[in-house]
């Protein structure tokens, strides 16, 4: 679970190797050499609260409007203080590449590209697993051997986000309960009405990811720990051949858009507000977005993963990006009140309508609404004894869990435009993931 | 001493950001590492065994087929041209600008404009009508409609090239032709072909090595789903979401390998020679 689904900000880096390609990808690869981590000094994060700090942060359409107010409150309670943020578009490959130069600010959110036994070489800790836990949730996401590094912003949980007038006009209205029934209500919206069912944003390619978000389905707390002792996760009844077999069917019965080449993540928001399309598989940070987007809110609607454990839907709800505090930071003791005092008390979770990182805090009221359709929200915990194994599986067979190439794959053969059909490529995905997984875990 | 002085900057340039990163690409493809580590586990042969013997990693060469019969056009259009061009044509530096235009243009621009005109219902069906592919969803046709991206974007920068070499051709040859009475085609078969020669046989090796490493134009379109993923594509996965350095830079040792094979196996065949108009 450690390759999680990207910020909805968050896109892939474009046009990041320019035209002279090979001396471009050496030039890359130069920036990649720089020096090599840093040592920082050994500041502690208890020292006195004063002078200035610059924090990263991926929402570059917030950074000049709602985050300097947060920034304010903070100015204002610790005088003397001066909190610069920083907007960075392509965070993730920016920010790795900042990481590896030494030069990345004071508070930070960690990349995904950073292995949980990395986390020490670039952040400070900030506690015990054991001591921060009883506070805050999502405290073991970004935690290596008992230490926690990172701090949760603002969770979000797992589900489908549909145009519930749709649905309604196509006879549905309560959230199907298997994965049958879901895509006989897709038959039944294509049917019935002008609406696209199914968006898989499949250009943008992120939004394919979030299948991986699903595995709470199965109600199962040591997925995590399991899941890279499997060789074979493409196999009936298990997680993967569930998720992604889902949407592999939705394509194959032609539910799906039908270009998936040209599809737009800011387009399809407008699509799904005004009933274009019905359905995408999201997080729930997306309904605000998708609600703004259109003249009905009232119709967008938030409905757990089509499938029940035991008669009852599960959905996690997983930490965003975690904050974290820089090693190489000149100034610890105010780069942790900042991170405290964002997590704890600037309202940012609630503003954003996220889980709330502390626990106890009431939950969003879309979330509210989500758990009164009798939703289970779950946290799943992540890996400890095998943690990074699955990052390291994922690295070596390339077959990206938390990315969308290998879906696109499947969406490929599923609309009839590549070779193969599901069982010839999950056979495929089993064996290659088998092969690197021999050599991860041996 | 003096004559270092002079090159020096130069040479320290070079040596800075061509040299050394090579030298360095060439030691990360002897390792692994992610990029972050600190330490880098020496790997051996390990990653150049898998770049040849994991088909994923090779078959994307097929690709570049495409691109490569594609600037064959690129290089027969740009030809056409610039020998019109080089003749008193009306109008002839309005239409110099207008082919020169698109290559210009940022490769990520031409991406999305390109996107938006090969979508269901976009601009090219609205002209064609009637039953059209999808461009970029039919797997058979999208590898042609990106090379056809690449040649609309490139033609420009081979059209200048040949229009330089053709103008560099003095005209007192021309008018020597006319007056033994050639004619259009003579004068290109006879005159412009043979003295412009050694930018064509650049122009070629510049096709290989670009369809070799195509990256933009497939990334910014498709991102390299549907069967348009190239060479280059594959390495910057490789590379930067699966942060596999060593294995991306074994893959780029590989390619610089191919482009000066390529390259010397041209000149073998068509070797270097002075080319004399009288």
């Amino acid at each position: 679970m450690l390759a999680r689904n990207p910020h909805p900000n968050d896109r892939r880096a474009t046009g990041m190797i320019n035209r002279r390609h090979l001396f471009g990808m050496t030039a890359a690869l130069a920036l990649l050499a720089g020096c090599t981590g840093g040592a920082g000094d050994d500041t502690e994060q208890s020292g006195e609260i004063t002078g200035a700090i610059t924090v990263l942060t991926n929402r570059t359409d917030l950074v000049d409007t709602a985050l300097p107010k947060y920034a304010k409150a903070f100015e204002a309670k610790h005088p003397g203080t001066k909190v610069s943020f920083e907007g960075v578009t392509n965070y993730e490959g920016d920010v790795t590449t900042q990481l590896s130069g030494g030069d990345y600010g004071d508070v930070l959110l960690i990349p995904n590209t950073v292995t949980v036994d990395q986390l020490s070489q670039f952040f400070e800790p900030l506690g015990s697993v054991d001591s921060l836990k009883p506070k805050f949730r999502f405290t073991d996401e970004k935690a290596y051997d008992g230490q926690v590094y990172g701090l949760s912003v603002g969770g979000v949980a797992s589900g489908v986000v549909v145009n519930k007038r749709i649905w309604a006009d196509a006879g549905i209205t309560a959230p199907p309960k298997t994965p049958e029934e879901f895509l006989a209500g897709l038959q039944a919206i294509k049917a019935k009405t002008k609406a696209t069912p199914f968006y898989t944003n499949y250009k943008d390619g992120w939004p394919l990811s979030i299948f991986n978000s699903e595995r709470s389905i199965l109600d199962d707390p040591a997925i995590n720990e399991k899941f890279p002792a499997d060789p074979a996760p493409w196999q009936p009844g298990k997680i993967q051949y569930l998720t992604d077999g889902l949407l592999y069917d939705i394509v194959h019965a032609g539910l799906s858009e039908k270009d998936p080449l040209t599809t737009n993540w800011e387009g399809s928001k407008p699509m799904i507000a005004s009933g274009k399309v019905a359905t995408m598989l999201l997080g729930s940070w997306a309904i605000p977005q998708m609600k703004a987007a259109g003249s009905a809110p009232d119709d967008i609607a938030f409905w757990p993963f089509p499938y029940q454990t035991g008669g009852k839907f599960y959905s996690s709800i997983q930490g965003d990006y975690k904050a974290a505090v820089a090693k190489t930071s000149k100034n610890k003791a105010t780069a942790r009140a900042f991170l405290d005092f964002f997590v704890t008390e600037s309202g940012f979770a609630a503003d954003q309508q996220a889980v709330p990182p502390v626990i106890g805090q009431p939950l969003p009221k879309a979330l509210q609404d989500f758990q009164n359709t009798g939703v289970e929200l779950i946290e799943l915990p992540a890996a400890t004894t095998n943690a990074g194994k699955e990052d390291l599986i994922i690295k070596d067979s390339e077959i990206d869990l938390g990315g969308n190439i290998y879906r696109q794959k499947l969406v490929d053969i599923a609309r009839g435009a590549a070779k193969g059909d599901k069982e010839s490529y999950f056979a495929e995905l089993n064996k290659r993931w088998a092969a690197s997984q021999a050599r991860v875990m041996k | 001493m003096k004559p270092w002085l002079y090159v020096a900057p130069a040479l320290a340039l070079l040596i800075t950001f061509t040299y050394v990163p090579v030298v360095n690409m060439i030691w990360y493809s002897f390792h692994y590492w992610d990029g972050l580590s600190t330490v880098m586990a020496p790997a051996g042969w390990d990653n150049y065994v898998r770049v040849f013997t994991d088909e994923r990693y090779w078959q994307v060469f097929r690709v570049s087929l495409y691109y490569f019969g594609a600037s064959f056009a690129q290089i027969t259009i740009a030809l056409y041209f610039a020998t019109v061009l080089s003749f008193n044509t009306r109008f002839r530096n309005l239409f110099k600008g207008i082919l020169f235009f698109p290559y210009l243009l940022n490769g990520v621009a031409v991406g999305f404009v390109f996107l938006y005109l090969f979508q269901p219902g976009g601009t090219l069906d609205t002209i064609l009508g009637g039953h059209t592919p999808l461009w970029l969803g039919d797997p058979d046709v999208a590898n042609f409609s990106l090379a056809g991206t690449s040649v609309w974007r490139f033609t420009g920068l081979n059209f200048v090239l040949f229009l330089g070499a053709i103008q560099s051709i003095p005209g007192e040859i021309y008018e020597a032709a006319e007056i033994d009475g050639a004619n259009r085609w003579h004068q290109f078969r006879h005159i412009i072909a043979p003295g412009i020669r050694r930018i064509i046989s650049l122009s070629v090796i510049l096709a290989i090595s670009g369809s070799l490493s195509v990256f933009e134009i497939p990334f910014i379109m498709t991102g390299g789903a549907n069967d348009t993923r190239t060479f280059v594509i594959q390495a910057y996965d490789t590379a930067f979401q699966f942060r596999q350095i060593g294995l991306a830079s074994a893959m780029a040792v590989v390619l610089l390998l191919i482009v000066l094979a390529v390259t010397w196996v041209q000149r073998l065949i068509l070797p270097d020679e002075e080319v004399a108009l009288s």
